[in-house]
């Protein structure tokens, strides 16, 4: 197998506050391959998006990485500062965000915010960058490419919006494209087109991509591998059939078993009773502990259980818990 | 019985620029119709649904079930009294306490600065009714603790906030409560809890649920009748399982075939073309024939009018 395009090694990421250090992301590893798409499934809190931005030197200060490695291509990259990560990041990673309107500037063309991002990061002509910018958006399928160029982001409707940034974060060519919730703002019938359009992108230029979401039905059917986040650590990873119609850890079969898909037919949904904890009273030992219906003193006791020869980083892994 | 009538249900809105702008661009008001006779009842006891995507005008509807908004043209009848045109206060007053409504987003739905109790006692208050212990006893109706009273919305989580929202529209007995979008800002697991919260009240409390969602699993999940719109316009009504299982309506199947699967692994769904068309210029004819696989040329002349098939109600020429 060839080496992943990222590779995160027991990333960890520290809030230190008035009243103590909290820990969004603890010790979290997962690689994506070319062309591959690797779901990030969890619910709010869980550390997803956290984790993404710590990939991209997006994290807020105070938040800051306390620990781990991430490669990407072979490079090092949480240590990289300023400028550095600055060129590596436009140039590397694409970022498509969820909300398409906040992540393009409303006061520039459309055409003017792709050259320049190509002009900056390639070492190309303006024509060429022009003649580029309206590839790019033919290739997202905006429909007269050429026309648009000259179009503000608010003429556009969010569909087209989100192709634009879509564009965007694909014309300098990154090797990896980190979407978080890219689809959450839009409606179903668009939402199908976009997945379909970032796997045709993802199919066609062999693209990493990091797709984090909480929708899953958009995980099953985009995703090759899917990494399922609780309380800022991995709960499960795996190919994403395995894990969505037999999981192996509790977190994981709840959460599934909770969506209205997978009762179709029965009067009440599976709960999953309590909710999160907050990142400043995370339980010893597994964190889903007191949430587990199938816990028991190790899990309280003893430290937390590490990712083993299961997908599922569980003592007591679920073996054939079918949800659909 | 049917609780709720509604017949002929328009809703225009004028969305023209300031008059100065319109006289010196030579532009002439422009209206836009967010709900377009639609027809529907809701039997009591019941939950009946109504779905679509941005822009169809599912919530204009709640909102003038409830009474927040007026129609243009058409009316809602509950209990058999037309609230927009009723002269007679007291028994638009009598109908209007049997109304509640829970909103999308619990963050922005309850005033920070006031105690959950007050929040919650507030319908009650307001008509001068009895309200002690009232707030603590729904509190644990809808799960929380009877100490939460006293404490203030911020110290909740999205799904507790939600189940307060619950808690204040069940105060004064109402028989129908209108939820629009009442979990799409939680997690699935929150979901969950909130709905099978709302099943287990429905059967309490009989109440009656006009549910708004753009989620058709949870629609399919909560709804006994459920009601597809498109820019404004009802295409088809029919019962869950007739509806996913053998829709009518060209909009409705592209709707089911576009929606992620769980199932769906690697699934190469032909994406739907085209977008939903401006409200403020729809097509002629069929609102959807610019969009629509099938469509001929009666669909862009004429309107249809809703038809039955068997239990299903659908609003096309060609369905069958």
């Amino acid at each position: 197998m060839t080496d992943p395009v990222l590779s995160i090694r027991n990333l960890t990421v520290d809030i230190p506050g008035r009243y103590g250090t909290v820990r969004p992301v603890d010790g979290v590893s997962y690689d994506i391959a070319a062309g591959e798409i690797l779901g990030v499934v969890g619910e709010s809190g869980a550390g997803k998006s956290m984790a993404g931005n710590a990939v991209i030197g997006l994290l807020n200060r105070p938040a800051f990485i306390s620990g781990g490695e991430i490669w990407l291509n072979g490079q090092r990259i949480d240590q990289l500062r300023g400028d550095t990560m600055r060129r590596l990041r436009g140039k590397q990673i694409g970022m498509v965000f969820q909300d398409p309107l906040t992540s393009l500037n409303p006061l520039l063309q459309v055409g003017e915010q792709l050259t320049e991002t190509m002009l900056t990061h390639l070492d190309i002509s303006k024509a060429e960058a022009e003649k580029r910018a309206v590839a790019a958006l033919d290739e997202v399928g905006i429909p007269g490419a050429a026309e648009r160029l000259n179009s503000y982001p608010h003429e556009f409707s969010g569909g087209m919006r989100q192709r634009v940034v879509i564009a965007l974060a694909l014309c300098a060519e990154p090797s990896l494209v980190i979407a978080d919730e890219p689809t959450t703002a839009l409606d179903v019938s668009v939402q199908a087109q976009i997945i379909s359009l970032l796997r045709k992108l993802c199919r066609e230029r062999g693209t990493a991509v990091m797709l984090i979401t909480h929708d899953m039905g958009v995980i099953a059917e985009a995703a090759d591998r899917v990494a399922v986040m609780y309380a800022g650590r991995l709960a499960e990873l795996g190919p994403v059939r395995d894990v969505i119609t037999d999981p192996s850890h509790p977190y994981t079969h709840g959460l599934m078993a909770s969506t209205p898909l997978a009762s179709r037919g029965k009067a009440r949904l599976h709960q999953i009773p309590g909710a999160m904890p907050r990142l400043d009273a995370i339980p010893e030992g597994c964190a889903f502990n007191p949430r587990c219906p199938h816990a028991r003193d190790k899990c309280r006791h003893d430290p937390r259980p590490e990712m083993g020869a299961s997908n599922a980083a569980c003592w007591f892994p679920l073996v054939g818990a079918e949800v659909l | 019985m049917a609780l709720v009538r509604v017949q002929n249900l328009s809703r225009v809105f004028d969305v023209s620029k300031p008059w100065l702008n319109r006289v010196i661009e030579r532009r002439s008001k422009s209206f836009l119709k967010a709900v377009s006779e639609v027809d529907f009842e809701i039997a009591e006891r019941s939950t009946y649904a109504l779905v679509g995507e941005s822009g169809s005008g599912k919530s204009t509807i709640g909102r003038m079930l409830v009474g927040l908004l007026t129609p243009t043209e058409g009316n809602v009848e509950i209990e058999g009294v037309d609230l927009a045109h009723e002269r007679d206060a007291a028994r638009v007053e009598a109908v209007r306490a049997d109304i509640q409504m829970i909103f999308q987003d619990p963050y922005a739905s309850l005033n920070p600065r006031w105690r959950v109790r007050d929040i919650i006692v507030e319908p009650v208050a307001a008509k001068g009714g009895e309200t002690k212990g009232l707030a603590e006893k729904l509190l644990e109706q809808v799960g929380l603790s009877a100490q939460d009273a006293g404490k203030f919305p911020h110290e909740f989580s999205g799904g507790q906030r939600q189940r307060i929202c619950i808690a204040r529209a069940l105060a004064s007995e109402p028989k129908l409560i209108v939820c629009d979008e009442p979990t799409s800002a939680l997690d699935v697991s929150v979901q969950a809890q909130v709905l099978n919260l709302m099943s287990d009240l429905k059967d309490d409390f009989g109440l009656t649920y006009l549910l708004i969602s753009h989620d058709l699993t949870v629609v399919q999940h909560m709804a006994d009748r459920i009601g597809v719109l498109y820019l404004g316009r009802l295409v088809e009504e029919a019962d869950p399982d007739t509806l996913f299982d053998d829709a009518k309506h060209p909009y409705t199947q592209m709707l089911l075939e576009a929606a992620p699967r769980m199932d769906g692994f690697g699934r190469e769904v032909v994406p739907p073309e085209g977008e939903i068309p401006n409200p403020i210029d729809p097509p002629s004819g069929c609102a959807f024939h610019p969009r629509c696989p099938i469509a001929q040329q009666i669909c862009q002349r004429e309107r249809p009018r809703p038809r039955s098939l068997g239990t299903t109600r659908v609003a096309c020429h060609l369905a069958e």
